[in-house]
C-alpha cells in the first residue's frame, strides 16, 4: 500500500514498503502542484519494479545488467566498486531519492527540489540557487553537527548518509565498519549511497574487542550480505583507535575523489572528525 | 527456521525473524505473529480481543467503553513535522466523551526511582551515574526502600551534550522497563529494573526484611515469649536480643545473659554487631554465634533455649545451652521453624518501583485547546482525567500539570525520545464533549473512535491495573 499526502509545511510525503521519501519543490506554485501531482503517479510504479529484479540486485557484483531505470542505475554506481564486495542494493535508496526528484522535474520548471529517502538526498538546484543541508553525525543520538550550503555552481547534486547503526538497534541497514556516519557528497544520490556504504565499511578496526559482530542473515533472512558479519554494537574504544579507524576511511575517500566519483566526504566517529575535499564543503558550519 | 513470517504488505515480500522488523520497520514479527509496528495504540479492555492483534480488524462488536484510545504513537515518526493533535469522540452511557490523546515531549521530566534495600546505596544527594555521566541523584530514603531521582531538566539539557544523551538514554530504558546499570559516587554500583529486584554490587536483592533487628523483635516478641528464652535477630543495622529488649522486658521475660558484640544503642539493640556482607541479616557472618561476646554465668542457666534468626527469616539456627553454658546446636521444633516462616511470609519481595514525573506545559495543552489555561483548570477541578497510556496518574496539586505515573501501570514501550534530548511519554485528556466545546476545544478536529481503531495496534493494560473508562 503506498502512502502519499502533502504535509502542512509543504513538503510531499511518499512512502511504499522500504521507500520513504520526503520532497519538497519550489516554484510558481502551479509548477509545483504539478510536479506533485506526477510524482504522485508515477511513485507506486517504482517499488514494485524494482521487487521484480530483487534476486538480480542482491547478486554480488560482478552481475548482469538490470533491466528498470532505477536498478539500472544502482548498477551503475556500484560497478566502480566490484573489485571488492559489493551489490546493487548499496545504492538502492540513492536511486530511488534520484529517480523521484527526475519524475518531479520531468517538464516542470523548478527553482529548487529535493527529495529525501531516509537520508539520501537527490537535489534540483537551477542556476543562482542554493540550499542548506544539516548534518548529523551520529545516526544513534541524531543532533544537529553541522550545515553546509550547496549551490547550483557547484557540482554536488547527490548526498548520502551511511553509518554503523544497525537494523534492529536503532539504524536501517548494515555496515560492514564502525562508522558514526559517513556523509558523501556525489553527482547523484546513487553515486553517493554506494560511496558512502563503500567508506563506512573502510572504518574499521579489525579484531578490536570492542567491536560486536553478527551475521547479517541472523538478523535479516534476505539480505544481500548473506552470513557476511556486519556490525551490531559498539563498546568503547581509545581516541588512537578512533583516529586510525577513521584515517582507513580517508584513504578510501580521497581515492575516490582522486577517480572524480565523489566530490566530498565528512567521516565521523566517535567526536572525531575528518572532513575531505574541503573546497567542497568550506561552507560547513560545526556546531 | 519456522518462526519467519513472511510480510505481504509490500512487493519486497520480507521475511521476518522473530523480534525483528522488515525493511520498512513497520511491519515485525512479533512471537511469530507479523504485526504491524504502527505505534498508535489503543487499549481494550479484555485481553481475549487483543488476540487478534495482527490481523484486519475484523468487525468485532466492541462497545465504545471497552476501547481507550492512548497517546502511544500518536505522533509520528517524522520530525520534519508536527502531527496535529489526536481528538478522538466516543459515546459512553449515553453521554459524548472526548480523548485529546498526544504525545508530550517533556523537557522537564524524570524518574523516581523506589529501590527495595537496606544495604547503603550511597550518601544522600550523591551524584547517580550512567556510563560515567551524571543523571541523578541519591533522595530521601523511605523505609526499607532507598531513593533515587534521575532526569530532569539540567541533566537532560543543561550539562554537555554526553550528559543529556546518557540522561536520556537512561530515563528512556528504565521507563519502558529495561535494566540499567547506575554508579552511585562513594556508594554502590546498582542494576534496576521496573518490576525487578535490585542488584547491589552483583548481589541480587530477593526480600525486603520485615524490619530491622529491633523492629522484628517488636512485631514477633508474644509469639516467640513461649517459644524460647532468647532470641537474638541479627542484623547489619540493628542487631535486637528479646530478653534486653524493651518489648522483652514488657513481657515480663527472664533476662538471659546473653552479650553480643557490637555497640548497644538502648537496651537489646546493637549496632555494628558484624561488617555487612553477604550473610545472615546483610552482614558477613556465617556462624552466628560468632557475634556472642559472653555468656554471662551468674544469669544463663543451663537448658536455655537460644533462637538466632536473620531479619528475612532466611537464615536461622535453634541452641540449647549444655551444663557449661555452651550453646550447643539442636534440631528445631516445629513450633519455632513456623516462627521463622512467619517472619519470612511478612517480608515482601524486594522490588525496584519507577515513577514518570513531568509536567505538561504550554505547547502540549494548546494541542487540546486554543485556551490552554482552560484545560489545566479542568483538569485540576477533576472534569477532564488524565491518562498516561491508559494509565491513571496522580496529579500533584497546585499550578500546573504536573502528574505521576507507575511505568509498570502502563503498556510496554510506550516511551519515546527526541533529540533535544528530551522524553515523549503518551498523555490523554478525557472530558465530555460539551466539557470540551466549552474550553475552545478542537471539535472540528474530533473523529470518531471506529475510525482510529482500524489502523491502531490493540493492547491492554498490564494485570490488575484499572480500565480508563469505569
Amino acid at each position: 500500500m503506498t502512502q502519499i499526502r502533502l504535509l502542512p509545511d509543504g513538503c510531499l510525503h511518499l512512502q511504499h514498503g522500504p521507500i520513504d521519501c520526503l520532497a519538497r519543490a519550489w516554484g510558481a506554485d502551479r509548477e509545483i502542484d504539478a510536479a506533485y501531482a506526477q510524482a504522485a503517479t508515477s511513485f507506486p510504479t517504482i517499488l514494485p519494479a524494482l521487487c521484480e529484479e530483487l534476486p538480480l540486485l542482491r547478486r554480488a557484483l560482478p552481475s548482469p545488467e538490470p533491466h528498470g531505470d532505477v536498478a539500472r542505475a544502482m548498477h551503475r554506481a556500484v560497478r566502480p566498486f566490484a573489485a571488492g564486495f559489493i551489490t546493487p542494493m548499496a545504492a538502492v535508496a540513492g536511486a530511488v531519492a534520484d529517480c523521484v526528484l527526475a519524475i518531479l522535474l520531468e517538464g516542470r520548471t523548478l527553482s529548487r527540489a529535493f527529495v529525501n529517502n531516509r537520508g539520501d538526498i537527490a537535489l534540483h538546484l537551477s542556476p543562482g540557487q542554493t540550499l542548506r543541508c544539516g548534518l548529523v553525525c551520529d545516526l544513534a543520538h541524531p543532533a544537529l553537527d553541522g550545515a553546509f550550503s550547496l549551490a547550483a555552481d557547484q557540482p554536488a547534486r547527490g548526498i548520502a548518509t551511511s553509518g554503523r547503526a544497525c537494523k534492529g538497534r536503532g539504524g536501517r541497514s548494515f555496515s560492514r565498519g564502525i562508522a558514526d556516519s559517513v556523509t558523501v557528497l556525489a553527482h547523484t544520490a546513487a553515486e553517493a549511497d554506494a560511496a558512502a556504504t563503500v567508506i563506512a565499511n573502510a572504518i574499521d578496526l579489525p579484531g578490536h574487542f570492542s567491536i560486536i559482530r553478527r551475521s547479517a542473515c541472523d538478523i535479516d533472512p534476505d539480505s544481500d550480505l548473506g552470513a557476511m558479519q556486519v556490525t551490531w554494537d559498539l563498546g568503547a574504544i581509545a581516541a588512537p583507535d578512533i583516529a586510525i579507524a577513521l584515517d582507513a576511511g580517508a584513504v578510501v575517500a580521497d581515492d575516490l575523489i582522486q577517480a572524480g566519483l565523489i566530490l566530498g566526504a565528512v567521516l565521523c566517529l566517535r567526536g572525531q572528525k575528518i572532513i575531505r575535499q574541503e573546497a567542497r564543503l568550506r561552507a560547513l558550519e560545526l556546531a | 527456521m519456522t518462526d519467519i513470517v513472511t510480510c505481504d504488505a509490500c512487493p519486497v515480500l520480507c521475511r521476518i525473524r522473530p523480534g525483528h522488523t522488515g525493511a520498512c520497520d513497520r511491519y515485525g514479527n512479533v512471537k511469530g505473529v507479523l504485526t504491524r509496528m504502527d505505534p498508535h495504540l489503543v487499549l481494550i479492555r479484555s485481553p481475549e480481543v487483543v488476540a487478534f492483534a495482527g490481523t484486519e480488524w475484523d468487525g468485532n462488536p466492541l462497545a465504545a467503553r471497552d476501547v481507550f484510545p492512548t497517546g502511544i504513537g500518536a505522533g509520528t515518526t517524522y520530525p520534519d513535522y508536527k502531527p496535529a493533535p489526536f481528538i478522538v469522540g466516543s459515546t459512553i452511557d449515553g453521554i459524548d466523551m472526548v480523548t485529546v490523546v498526544s504525545e508530550g515531549v517533556f523537557s522537564y521530566c524524570g524518574l523516581k526511582v523506589k529501590i527495595d534495600t537496606d544495604r547503603h546505596l550511597g550518601a544522600e544527594t550523591a551524584t547517580v551515574r550512567a556510563k560515567g555521566e551524571a543523571v541523578g541523584h541519591v533522595t530521601t530514603a523511605e523505609y526499607g526502600s532507598q531513593m533515587l531521582s534521575l532526569g530532569g531538566v539540567h541533566h537532560l539539557t543543561g550539562g554537555s551534550k554526553r550528559e543529556g544523551v546518557a540522561t536520556c538514554e537512561t530515563l528512556l530504558a528504565l521507563a519502558n522497563g529495561a535494566a540499567v546499570e547506575l554508579t552511585i559516587d562513594g556508594g554502590a554500583v546498582v542494576i534496576v529494573q521496573s518490576g525487578h529486584p535490585p542488584i547491589v554490587d552483583g548481589v541480587a536483592e530477593i526480600r525486603m526484611r520485615v524490619g530491622c533487628g529491633s523492629a522484628t523483635i517488636g512485631i514477633f516478641a508474644p509469639q516467640w515469649q513461649h517459644l524460647a528464652d532468647e532470641v537474638i535477630v541479627v542484623d547489619d543495622h540493628i542487631t535486637g536480643v528479646l530478653t534486653e529488649h524493651q518489648a522483652g522486658k514488657f513481657l515480663g521475660m527472664r533476662p538471659s545473659g546473653i552479650r553480643v558484640r557490637g555497640r548497644r544503642s538502648t537496651p537489646g539493640r546493637y549496632f555494628q554487631v558484624a561488617n555487612p556482607g553477604l550473610g545472615w541479616g546483610g552482614t558477613d557472618i556465617t556462624d552466628p554465634l560468632s557475634i556472642i561476646e559472653r555468656i554471662d554465668p551468674k544469669t544463663a542457666w543451663p537448658g536455655l533455649r537460644l533462637m538466632m534468626v536473620s531479619t528475612t527469616g532466611e537464615h536461622a539456627a535453634w541452641f540449647v545451652l549444655d551444663d557449661a553454658l555452651k550453646p550447643v546446636p539442636e534440631p528445631m521444633p516445629d513450633p519455632v521453624i513456623a516462627a521463622v516462616a512467619r517472619i519470612g511470609e511478612n517480608c515482601e519481595p524486594a522490588l525496584c518501583s519507577v515513577l514518570f514525573m513531568a509536567g505538561a506545559g504550554g505547547s502540549l495543552r494548546a494541542g487540546a485547546t486554543e485556551n490552554p489555561v482552560l484545560l489545566t483548570r479542568a483538569v485540576q477541578s477533576g472534569r477532564a482525567q488524565v491518562t498516561s497510556g491508559g494509565a491513571p496518574v496522580f496529579l500533584w496539586p497546585g499550578g500546573g500539570i504536573t502528574y505521576l505515573v507507575d511505568v509498570a501501570s502502563m503498556p510496554g514501550n510506550a516511551f519515546g525520545s527526541v533529540p533535544t534530548p528530551a522524553l515523549v511519554a503518551p498523555i490523554e485528556f478525557t472530558l465530555p464533549l460539551a466539557d470540551y466545546a466549552a474550553l475552545g476545544g478542537y471539535i472540528d478536529r474530533v473523529r470518531p473512535l471506529a475510525e482510529i481503531i482500524d489502523h491502531a495496534r490493540r493492547e491492554s493494560l498490564p494485570k490488575g491495573v484499572a480500565f480508563p473508562v469505569p
